[in-house]
């Protein structure tokens, strides 16, 4: 489930650097969530899909991931057409479609689908760690991106720490299921999870400082900011601003 | 809990960002190098705790812990949960970007309101610790449900149904997180006490 799945590959997206990718994907998600008109998002859903084309990537991994993107977007289609009120579609028995509601919900998944594209395109395609160390090249606060490089870092480590006790418990006979024992278990379960983190973090701590450690973490690979990146921010950025300014020309 | 990305109006987006912002500022202000690795594993452990489904009737619900964070965090809860929220919507595309602050403030507001309620009651032995522990679990899933339903209620009047329905789903998880949390606080208490004194 946490394997990066979409990191690994030789496209023209995989290849850029990722604080050029950081600053496109910003823009192009701020443009489409918060635009309200029709005309820019269907736009954007069509720009995004060119952009899956582009990275070259498992369309099925990709689809299930759309799937699993639009179960929020399905609570709104059974919900707001019932219930958001206005200009009256049809009745079907005691409920009343609402036209509006419906537009809503429509707008609404076509945004939903259009920046989950873009966030695995443009920010799927790099590793978190090598996105974590184009935010501090971005200057985003250090201590923050710190946070973010050594969680990342050990949520695999915990994660399999969590499942060892599980599965000690599971050798013990412990079935899960609605009751004061089970809640209990998984208390305490986390309880002893988090007990082991907080011992692992001291160790750590102690090993970085006997290392040299000045708060300062270096990334294994340098990478500087190519003139392919600079021609793909650029064009990135104008396709953005033209999406953007639809509006302006179609009143 | 999480609102998906292009759902809110701008306003509401800003005013989410605005008050995320605040919070981690302080608290990266009062996280010095020495407990930076301790908050960045807990925070890698609540993360998991995300990941661990317990089973509710026929079905089942993850774990939030948001009071758990702020009883053992402090202000540190801030940038935690936003550093938890990224690495969710970079993992597995939940939520996004733009809505990053709207959700965390969803979940960290709460998680400070319970740290300075609940805190100094359970440092407390006995009951009071354990219904302090409940209360804090119980009540970040309540408060953080509301702040869902209001920054829906406020980006379209047209979502109060909406925001409604995701108030009553919530009621029963706000119990089990109620109970769970009960149980690691005092698991931590015997094991641990480090934990219960940590986010000063």
């Amino acid at each position: 489930m946490m394997d990066e799945r979409f990191a690994t590959g030789n496209s023209l997206l995989h290849k850029r650097d990722p604080k050029v990718k950081v600053i496109v994907a910003a823009a192009y998600i701020t443009v489409a969530a918060i635009s309200n008109s029709f005309a820019v998002v269907s736009l954007a859903l069509a720009l995004a899909f060119l952009l899956l084309l582009l990275s070259r990537l498992d369309l099925r991994q990709v689809g299930k991931r759309l799937l699993a993107a639009n179960t929020f977007t399905l609570f709104l289609w059974l919900t707001l057409p019932l219930t958001y009120g206005g200009e009256e579609l049809t009745r079907l028995g005691a409920f009343s479609l609402s036209v509006e509601g419906i537009r809503l919900a429509a707008l609404i998944s076509l945004k939903t689908n259009c920046i989950v594209l873009s966030l695995i395109t443009l920010l799927g395609t790099s590793r978190i760690a090598s996105l974590g160390h184009a935010l501090e090249g971005l200057h985003v606060s250090r201590r923050l991106c710190f946070m973010l490089l050594f969680s990342y870092r050990y949520i695999f480590v915990i994660y399999q720490e969590y499942q060892k006790l599980k599965r000690a418990a599971g050798m013990r006979c412990f079935v899960p299921a609605t009751n004061i024992h089970t809640y209990r278990t998984y208390g305490y379960l986390f309880g002893m999870t988090l007990v082991r983190s907080w011992n692992r973090a001291t160790r750590v701590h102690q090993a970085m400082l006997l290392r040299g450690f000045n708060g300062r973490l270096i990334p294994l690979e340098q990478r500087t900011v190519a003139s392919n990146d600079i021609v793909f921010l650029v064009i990135g950025l104008a396709i953005t601003a033209t999406v953007a300014s639809i509006p302006f020309f179609y009143r | 809990m999480h609102i998906s990305e292009g759902v809110l109006s701008p306003p509401v987006l800003l005013a989410g960002a605005a008050i995320t912002a605040v919070g981690t500022a302080i608290g990266l202000k009062k996280l010095d190098y020495d407990r930076i690795m301790t908050v960045s594993l807990l925070t890698a452990t609540f993360f998991v705790a995300s990941l661990i489904h317990v089973p509710i009737g026929p079905g089942n619900v993850h774990l939030l812990l948001g009071g758990l964070m702020g009883i053992v965090l402090g202000w540190s809860c801030f940038p935690a949960i936003l550093v938890a929220l990224l690495l969710q919507s970079l993992f597995f595309n939940f939520g996004g970007i733009l809505v990053l602050g709207v959700n965390t403030t969803i979940m960290a507001l709460p998680a400070l309101i319970c740290f300075y309620i609940f805190r100094p009651w359970v440092e407390k032995n006995g009951h009071k610790r354990k219904i302090a522990a409940f209360g804090a679990g119980f009540c970040s899933i309540l408060l953080s449900a509301c702040i869902a339903a209001l920054a829906l209620w406020s980006t379209d009047q047209g979502f109060a149904r909406a925001a409604q329905l995701i108030l009553a789903a919530h009621i029963p998880l706000m119990i089990i997180e109620g109970i769970i949390t009960m149980f690691t606080v005092s698991f931590l208490a015997k094991v641990q006490p480090e934990f219960l004194i940590m986010g000063k």
